[in-house]
């Protein structure tokens, strides 16, 4: 039997196979996926159930009394994750910026991207800890600053690396259309290089923000919680993640119901980031090579 | 034709890729106003020799040049001078159009301009309607300035490149197979516009192409495996060539 012959005879055989294991991956698809979905419906669920006008408005309400909401955490979580974005986001794209285009291939930059992969899977309870020993140890209490600070921390690497990874995307003869034009090479960077993949970066700010506002562990060291409105950033601070902790382990019905509309607007919050992040950026600006 | 001065020579240029010598001992003379091919087979280091002309070469991680280019009788590699000042003054076309992407038409044209500091509205739009009238690119997209520079055509990206690289009116302009990825309608229009250039500009071209070399050059440099092997006025390259590997090469014996 010729070899032709042979492999027309496997056809059958290989497209069965072929099905079997497309139905496979597509199970194993759906395994992956089901947790998240269910969380999701969950929690839309249970949350939609406690939501309510005040729930923007107000401050909790005290053990007993019902109604009440969750203002002051859900400003304090814009205002945690404005202050983080403010220092980890220049410090993680001068870091990307390093990281691609100065260090490139240097000892330092291989020892610093090795130390931005580490701190990326450092446990947030560690760097809460570390925004503790730094920032409320010596001021002595704990603040919307040491929350912010320790956001910071988190969102860094994030930033970092996917700078990092979306610079070097912009490849080498754009960089040197740039450089023979006789434009000095940090001209050629911020304004042809970073310029030209600003989008996708957004994407890894926002990726890092929403990290950042789902944070629970580091900010309970840090920026502790309220029942109040914020008297400053050097005043301990509610959030979102801290409150929902709070009332979803208190031992009163209306506090847990609190807590899944928090947990909702976390949800929809990280959820509207992502969605929003797409509408932004509709197609790469990198442009096809 | 009468003999312009010279405006760009080099003096026994060596040039490295870490350990590899690409390069050997080239010492060449360009004369203003004049177009100059540079031909030979592929690898044999056009590309690298036309990248020591305006520093190029030295982007390349690990590479490395030796050996003097006189630009207007200064040595651009003397320590101390700036990279920069050489590239404003020696422009060049790549290969591949690499139109930057992120930037409108006219952006792309005027970017050498604005990011050297000229922010004047007027001037920039002058140079922007010069530069790709020039390129002969102004009337396919005289409507359309503010569209990516990546919308174009190949061919049209190329001659935006060229645009931009006009732009800064360097008064030598290095082209790297400009034409190689375009077709022979871009071809001839890129061809007559170098011819047109040559007034104000003088250009180096590297070619694969013969015809296009006999065409619109006034001398050609033969390339073998990194050396170069002989250069002269390109009527007489192409006629009668001194040296055999030469004739070789151009009757299609090898290469
Ligand atoms: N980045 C690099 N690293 C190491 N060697 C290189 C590099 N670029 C080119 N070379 C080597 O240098 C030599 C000359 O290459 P070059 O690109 O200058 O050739 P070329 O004449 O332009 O060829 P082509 O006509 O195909 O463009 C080749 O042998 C090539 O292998
Ligand atoms: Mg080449």
């Amino acid at each position: 039997m010729n070899i032709r012959n042979q492999l027309a005879a496997n056809d059958g055989r290989r497209r069965l196979k072929n099905q079997i294991m497309c139905a496979f991956l597509f199970l194993a698809a759906i395994v992956a996926i089901a947790p998240l979905v269910s969380v999701f419906v969950y929690v839309v669920q249970r949350g939609y159930q406690a939501m309510s006008w005040d729930f923007f408005t107000q401050l909790p309400a005290a053990v007993g009394s019902s109604g009440g909401g969750m203002a002051n955490a859900i400003t304090g979580t814009m205002v945690l994750v404005a202050l983080a974005s403010l220092i980890g986001v220049p410090v993680g794209i001068c870091g990307g910026l390093y990281l691609s285009e100065f260090g490139a291939n240097s000892k330092i930059a291989s020892t610093l991207r090795f130390g931005v992969d580490i701190l990326a899977s450092v446990p947030s309870i560690i760097v809460g800890l570390f925004a503790y020993a730094v920032v409320v140890m010596p001021m002595k209490r704990p603040s919307a600053l040491a929350g912010g600070f320790a956001l910071a921390i988190l969102m860094i690497p994030t930033v970092a690396r996917t700078s990092e990874a979306l610079l070097k995307l912009v490849p080498v003869h754009i960089r040197e259309a740039g450089l023979a034009l006789g434009i000095p090479r940090w001209k050629v960077i911020i304004f042809i290089v970073l310029r030209g993949s600003m989008g996708a970066i957004i994407t890894g700010i926002m990726l890092g923000i929403a990290r950042a506002a789902g944070e629970t562990a580091p900010l309970l060291l840090t920026a502790a919680g309220s029942q109040h409105w914020s008297h400053g950033l050097d005043q301990p601070i509610a959030s979102l993640p801290v409150q929902i902790y709070t009332f979803a382990i208190s031992p009163y019905d209306e506090w847990q119901k609190q807590a899944w509309a928090g947990a909702f607007v976390l949800v929809l919050f990280v959820f509207v980031l992502n969605i929003g992040t797409r509408l932004i950026i509709k197609r790469p600006t990198i442009a096809k090579d | 034709m009468a003999q312009t001065s010279i405006i760009l020579q080099t003096k026994r240029v060596n040039a490295y890729f870490g350990k590899v010598h690409a390069i050997q001992d080239v010492s060449l003379e360009f004369r203003s106003n004049t177009v100059t091919a540079m031909i030979g087979p592929s690898g044999c280091g056009k590309s690298t020799f036309i990248r020591t002309l305006n520093r190029m070469h030295e982007e390349v991680p690990g590479a490395r040049v030796e050996g003097e280019v006189l630009l207007d009788g200064s040595n651009i590699y003397q320590p101390g001078v700036d990279p920069v000042s050489i590239r404003r003054r020696i422009g060049m076309v790549f290969q591949k159009a690499n139109p930057f992407p992120s930037l409108s038409i006219f952006d792309n044209v005027a970017a050498g301009l604005k990011l050297a500091g000229f922010q004047r509205r007027t001037v920039l739009q002058e140079v922007v309607e010069r530069s790709l009238r020039q390129a002969a690119l102004w009337d396919e997209v005289k409507d359309k300035l503010k569209a990516p520079g990546t919308s174009l055509s190949g061919g049209q990206q190329q001659r935006l490149c060229i645009a931009r690289a006009l732009a800064v009116s360097p008064p030598v302009l290095l082209m790297d197979e400009p034409t190689s990825a375009l077709d022979p309608i871009s071809t001839a229009k890129i061809e007559e516009l170098v011819m047109e250039l040559k007034n104000e500009v003088t250009i180096v071209i590297v070619t694969h192409n013969m015809q296009q070399a006999a065409r619109i050059s006034d001398h050609t440099a033969f390339f073998l495996m990194g050396e170069m092997v002989e250069c002269d006025l390109t009527s007489r390259i192409f006629t009668k060539p001194r040296d055999s590997r030469t004739e070789n090469y151009i009757t299609g014996r090898f290469g």
